[in-house]
Order: structure tokens, then sequence, then C-alpha cells
């Protein structure tokens, strides 16, 4: 496809979106479909991190994060999301500079990266357990209701504004994973996945890069915590952070394609529209099935699928039109500590 | 309450507090032994290690509990079913990844514990169970010590100690600390690596299911009781070393003494909060873990 038409493809494609709500109104589907693009979304910011090798599994915190500080603003302080968000965000972005800054500093990496992500969720989650006289611990939270102005309390009671929304944050995601793809930090961070030393002996400033990515993929996925909070005006700390959560990111970025912008839609679109047949499938005994079937996926596609359904699919489509990269070739691939 | 009246009482439970730490530790030290012997023979992370001690600790309830089997009729049942489910963990999802990028074993062990939770969930429900023995509890003076943690801090050492003697005493043990040193090498000199990594597994499986033997005594079993002390572990883990063996014992009852003491002046949560703040801090001092020589 020629630099044209894929503008106009993306333009044509995203009329459409935008016209959808107005022809199709099925609260349920367009339900489904905010959901969907907010998941994305998130699933979107980590795979910023995850397709340089930076694997985390602390976003689930970042994500907890963002959507309990933005709610505990609002509720205790009578803070606008307009103001709590951007605050909630810049707490996610420190809490990852605390742990990047050590970890990219001490060439904490592979399998030791990823236990300290993993120890980080787990913690936030904890914490949100743990102050439950104000954070409602395990049984969830809910943000007050509007009494005044709707816009400035960043809640509406109609699905079509939801979808608007959700489908502008999905858009900027997507921008920002091209706008990150065509700069030179991604031949810094692709330098650096496939060797640190060499990349450093270049002259690329290996802890910088990994730091100024790390906060551009927690700022990010605060937010989708806080949007999400926002639409569901109800989280628990099962729902936004935690290591289940960070996994559903890894899982879902994996299914979908961790190097091409659309995987992690592709991602979000399968594993949702999965769990919600499974849900509807089950009734309530759906409770523990569909993650059941995630995990047996998620193991399936690692083991035989590891570029993702649409990053296979695209490969076979169009097999002339390059090479793949050496660390495309698998998932994941991150130096090993001490190699 | 006067500034005094407060102090003595804060004394005794200090004392309390430290010494439940370390039976605490006994605990966290053999999951990190587990682990760490995982690690360091087949290089691979099992991040639902904790999940294989909550199937265990299921396992010893429906014995216990339901089917009414004596306690010391159920443990070794448990060892002994933890440790199939560990080899076959390893036969079905690590062995056809061994030549694919670490983190990819990694993720998949992530998927087995998506797998076991909601196994667990399905199969067992939400509801908390637990044992429903009561252990007496031992007074020292003042201090009250619960007999379950006493029980399983000797369990703990003398589980450690059995894996000593095996790893330095028999063939076997032997073959599995050489091949931790150079993994290609052995292959040449004639050791069966396949053979090898199974038993790893299986007796890092065994590990957890005496670990879950033990925390049953101490804790309710519900699907997601792996989350409150898989995170710690793996710190634990980490900070000692990766497959850095007694880096991973003092760790572990370095955290167990923080957790023990954070959760004397709050909830235990806030303990966890400290030992990961201890943690940070770690890293800047010995980034390469507690034991590691400078580079």
């Amino acid at each position: 496809m020629t630099g044209q038409g894929r503008l106009a493809a993306w333009g044509i494609g995203l009329a459409a979106l935008v016209a959808l709500p107005f022809v199709y109104r099925d609260p349920y589907h367009l339900h489904i479909l905010v959901l969907i693009l907010i998941w994305s979304f998130a699933y979107t910011s980590w795979s910023m991190m995850g397709r340089f090798g930076l694997v985390s599994l602390g976003h689930g915190g970042f994500m907890g994060i963002g959507a309990y500080v933005t709610a505990l603003l609002w509720n205790h302080l009578g803070l606008s999301p307009w103001i709590g968000i951007p605050i909630s965000m810049a707490a996610a972005g420190a809490l990852a500079m605390i742990v990047g800054y050590p970890c990219f500093r001490f060439r904490i990496t592979g399998h030791y990266f990823v236990l300290v992500t993993l120890a980080l969720s787990g913690i936030v989650l904890q914490v949100i357990t743990a102050t439950r006289d104000y954070t409602g611990g395990s049984l969830g939270y809910t943000p007050n209701r509007a009494t005044g102005n709707k816009l400035l309390a960043l809640q509406f009671d109609d699905k079509i504004t939801w979808y608007l929304i959700a489908l502008a944050v999905w858009l900027f995601g997507i921008v920002v994973w091209h706008w990150v793809d065509r700069s030179m930090a991604r031949y810094a961070l692709e330098a650096i996945s496939e060797d640190e030393d060499a990349a450093a002996a270049a002259g690329v400033d290996v802890t910088a890069e990994k730091l100024k990515i790390t906060l551009l993929s927690a700022l990010m996925t605060a937010l989708a915590g806080a949007i999400y909070c926002q639409y569901q005006m109800f989280i628990t700390p099962d729902t936004v952070s935690g290591i289940a959560v960070s996994l559903q990111m890894v899982f879902a970025a994996i299914v979908g394609g961790l190097f091409v912008s659309l995987g992690p839609t592709v991602g979000a679109i399968i594993t949702i529209l999965l769990a919600e047949t499974l849900r509807i499938g089950f009734g309530t005994k759906a409770v523990g099935w569909d993650n059941l079937v995630y995990g047996v996926l998620l193991v399936l596609f690692i083991i035989f699928l590891p570029k993702g359904i649409l990053g296979s699919l695209l490969d076979r489509l169009k097999p002339q039109r390059k090479v793949s990269r050496a660390h495309e070739q698998e998932a994941v691939q991150i130096a090993r500590p001490g190699a | 309450m006067g500034m005094q009246a407060f102090l003595d009482i804060f004394d005794i439970y200090l004392l309390e507090a430290v010494i439940n730490g370390i039976l605490l530790g006994g605990v966290l030290a053999l999951l990190a032994l587990g682990l760490n012997l995982i690690f360091g023979v087949i290089d691979v992370t099992w991040i639902c290690y904790a999940e294989l001690v909550m199937i265990g600790m299921y396992a010893m309830y429906f014995m216990v509990q339901y089917y009414g089997v004596s306690y010391f009729v159920s443990a070794p049942l448990t060892i002994l079913l933890v440790a199939v489910l560990g080899a076959a963990l390893h036969y079905l999802v690590i062995a056809p990844l061994l030549t694919a990028p670490p983190i990819n074993q990694l993720l998949a062990t992530g998927g087995v514990l998506f797998v076991l939770q909601s196994f667990a969930t399905v199969a067992f429900g939400i509801d908390f169970r637990n044992l429903g023995i009561r252990l007496p509890v031992l007074a020292f003076g003042d201090m009250n010590f619960s007999y379950a943690r006493l029980l399983s801090f000797v369990a703990a050492l003398v589980g450690m100690v059995a894996v000593y003697l095996f790893m330095t005493r028999t063939f076997t043990g032997t073959a599995i600390r050489a091949i931790s040193q150079d993994r290609q090498i052995m292959a040449l000199m004639g050791v069966d690596t396949k053979r090898i990594y199974l038993i790893t597994s299986a007796l890092g499986g065994a590990l957890a299911g005496l670990a879950a033997c033990l925390l049953v005594l101490q804790y309710d079993v519900h699907p997601f009781v792996g989350l409150s002390f898989g995170p710690i572990t793996f710190l634990i883990c980490v900070l000692g070393g990766l497959g850095n063996f007694i880096g991973g014992f003092i760790a572990a009852f370095l955290f167990a003494e923080i957790i023990s003491l954070g959760g004397l002046f709050s909830d235990l949560e806030w303990g966890y909060v400290l030992a990961f703040a201890f943690f940070i801090v770690m890293m800047f001092i010995r980034p390469a873990g507690l034991l590691a020589r400078r580079r």
C-alpha cells in the first residue's frame, strides 16, 4: 500500500468509527466497544515498552494508581478528574522512575526485571487492600456521583459520549505508537534490546532511553486506568491492578502481535470478545472459566505463535516486504542477565 | 496509657515480632530454595510457583477436612502431588520452550498462573477454607508463639537440610549441581539433561508441596492466596541473586523480619510495602544481589 493509500484507509476507517454510534445504538454493543477501546489503549501502552524487550509485569500497578488516585482525589478532596488524572499519571510516572532508574542503571534485565516489576504490581495491590479505610479494600470503590457539572466531573450517562472519548484516547495511543516508531528513540531501543553493551558503545544512553520509554508507557497506562474508572464508576483492586491485570496486558499484546501498531487492539478485541462470550455462555458459572481459557491460550500462543495473530497474518500477506528484524523473530527477546 | 507502660508492652511485642519473623523466614526460605533450584538448573523462573503452593494447600484441605485423612498421611501425598505437578509443568510447558528466549518461558508460566488460579476458582469456589485444626499457642514468658509457626520453621529447616544432603551426597544431586554450572558440557559428559531437568522440576514442586503443608496450618486457602506470598518470594530471589541458594536463604530471613516488624506497627500489608521499599534501596547498594561480588 502506498503512503497515500494507507492514509486514505485510516481516514475512511476512522470516519466509519466516529459515525458508528450515530447509526447503531445498541447500548450493550456500544458498552463492549468502549471497553475494547479503553483496554486497547492500555495494551498499546504496555506494548510501547514490551516491543523493545522491556517486559514489565508492573503495569497493573500503574493502571491501579491511575484509577484509584483519580477516584480518591475526587471523593475526598472534590478535585475534578481534569486535575486528578494528571496528578494520578504523575504519581504512576514517579513510581515508574523510582523502580525503573535502579533497574536500568544497574542493568537489572531479563528475569530480574520481570520479577521486580511483578513484585511492584503485587505491592500496589497490597497497598490498595491495606488502605481499605479509604479505598474500600477488595470490596471495590465507587467515585461519587456528580451533583453539578457533568463535564467537570467527567461523568457521562450516555454511551455515545463515552464511545467518542474512548475512541479519541485509543487514537491518541496509536498516534503515540507511530510517533515512537518513527523517532530516533526506536532505533536506540532496538539496538539496546539486541545488545545493550554494543548499543552503549555506539553512544546510546541506555539508562536514559529506557527511562523515557518506561515513563511514557507508565503515564499512558495510568491514563487508561483513570478513564476506565470514570467510565465504569466502579473499580476493585483485582480489575485494575495487580499481577492478573499485568499478565492480561502481556497476554493480549502477544495474542494480537507486539510489533504492529494495531496488534494490541486486535488482542483486546479477541480477549474481550472471548471473555464476554464465555460470560454469556456460562452465565453465572463463568467465574474463572474465562481466565482458564485465557491461560491455556496464552501458553499455546507463546509456544506456537509467538508473533501473535496480526503479526503472523501480516507476515504471511507480504512476505517480500521486508526481512523481519532479528529481534522480531520471537515474541520478545531480551539480553540474558550477565550475558 | 503512660509512655512507660507503652514501652514495656512495645519491647515484649518487639521481641515476639523478631522471633515470629525468624519463624516466618523458614517457610519463605523454603519457597526461595525451590525457585532458586529451578532457576539455577533450568534457567527458568516459574512465576506460577506460589500457585503450585495454593493447589497443594487445597489438596491438604480436601484430604484432611473433607476425607478425614490424618494430617501426617496427607502431607507426603500432597508433596508427591505437587512434585508430579512440577514435573508436568516442565514436561508440558517448559520443555517445548527450552530453545525459545527465556522471557517466553517465563510468560508461559504466567499463563499457567492464570490456569491454576481459575481452575481453583472453578473447582473450589472463592470461599476461604481452613483445616480447622487449632494448634495450641506456646506461651513463653509474656510472649505467645503459635505452635503452627514453630512446626513450620522446624519442618522447613528439615526440608532444606534434606535437599542439601540430596544435592551433595547423591549422584543425581551432583549432576544437578554440575548442570547448573555448565549446561552445555554436561550433556557431552553423558548426563541425561532431560532427566535431570524433570527431577529438578519435581524437586522444586516437592518443596512447594512441603511449603503448602506448612502454610495451610497458618493461613486460609483460597484461589488467590498465592498472590499474598508470591511477590515476596520473587523479591527474595532477586535480592539473594537468582540461583544463589545461600543468598536466597539470608534474604528470606531479612524480608521475614521486615514484614514481621512492619506488621507490628500496622497491618501486615504495610510490612510488604516496607519490604519492597527496602528492596528498592538494596538495589542501589547491591544491584547484583545480596551476596554477589562487585564486578
